[in-house]
């Protein structure tokens, strides 16, 4: 090994983003990374037209086909990523690459087509690692209680549901401070539980 | 889907993904996740170690610094499963070391919650 070693390691950390086709993921990246979301949104071709369910989201015409991430430099030795699932089902098997090591998960909902959260939803709760929802606000979609989106999700009071803007960076970084208020809380009761049945 | 790759891209220079590879899909060493920093060792022979193959090089190159993996396949242009590929061959030969961190410590995981709230 080299002198490299002897410098402070930087820290890469990563955070998943992930929700239904269209439902804002690289939007909600792209408004707190300090790198060009990357270009890897791809035009909805004549092929993927009746495979990707678009009831809804007509007006998408770009999805998500490759890795799509931002960075955010927090300080000189700790960088976030932020890792966006691709949206189709048939891509859900990179999820496992994605999610390994993560500290924790944005799961994002369309209350216009909430049952597209479900298999992400499903994923994480299986997963067992931290998650919040954040309901990503759609211009001229209803507009309903946290509560009632709570119990139409089916979650369980310790799972935290906020309302969110994913092209507002102030609103992005709120969702991934409850994230980490997460990340740490599941951390800390996890502990008092270890402590408690030694 | 050929027909939805953009003008610009020069379609007859397309070399199917794992061409590079050698075919090979697995990498030789398995734990290289997305955000897995990976950095260039120096080579302490007088040559700078046997030569690299074209992507190997660029790699090692482009990991002067530390680089995660995720970066290193969008620079050179390939799928990640490729990039872990020759990644792994890089560091199975010594050529790049990567680090690993174990579970980060609470304090850890506060200093980025205050950092993500500071944004």
């Amino acid at each position: 090994m080299s002198g490299r070693s002897e410098r402070v390691a930087p820290l890469a950390v990563k955070i998943v983003v992930s929700g239904g086709l269209g439902v804002g993921k690289t939007t909600f990246i792209g408004a707190v990374s300090e790198i060009e979301p990357l270009d890897t949104e791809a035009a909805i071709t004549q092929v993927s037209v009746g495979v990707d369910s678009l009831a809804g989201v007509e007006g998408k015409t770009t999805t998500t086909v490759a890795l799509d991430f931002g960075r955010i430099t927090l300080d000189p030795t700790i960088a976030l990523y932020l890792f966006g699932t691709p949206g189709q089902d048939r891509f859900s098997f990179l999820w496992d690459d994605l999610v390994e090591g993560a500290l924790g998960t944005v799961v994002l909902v369309d209350t216009r087509r909430i049952e597209d959260c479900f298999p992400a939803l499903d994923y994480f709760e299986a997963h067992g690692a931290p998650f919040v929802l954040a309901v990503n606000r759609f211009e001229g979609s209803e507009r309903f209680e946290l509560g009632e989106i709570r119990e139409a999700l089916g979650v369980g009071d310790s799972v935290p549901v906020v309302e969110c803007d994913a092209r507002a960076r102030a609103s992005v970084r709120d969702v991934l401070g409850a994230l980490m208020d997460q990340v740490i809380g599941v951390r800390v009761r996890g502990r008092r539980v270890a402590a408690a049945s030694r | 889907m050929s027909e939805s790759r953009e003008p610009g891209d020069s379609s007859e220079a397309f070399v199917r993904p794992f061409i590079i590879t050698g075919g090979r899909v697995r990498p030789a060493q398995a734990d290289l996740r997305l955000e897995t920093l990976v950095v260039a060792v120096d080579v302490d022979a007088p040559d700078g170690g046997a030569p690299l193959a074209f992507e190997h090089r660029r790699i090692v190159t482009l990991c002067q610094e530390p680089t995660t993996v995720a970066h290193v396949a969008e620079a050179i242009g390939v799928p990640l499963g490729v990039a872990k590929v020759l990644i792994a061959d890089l560091v199975v030969g010594g050529r790049l070391s990567c680090s690993h961190t174990a579970e980060l410590p609470l304090h850890t995981l506060e200093r980025i919650r205050d950092h993500v709230r500071a944004l």
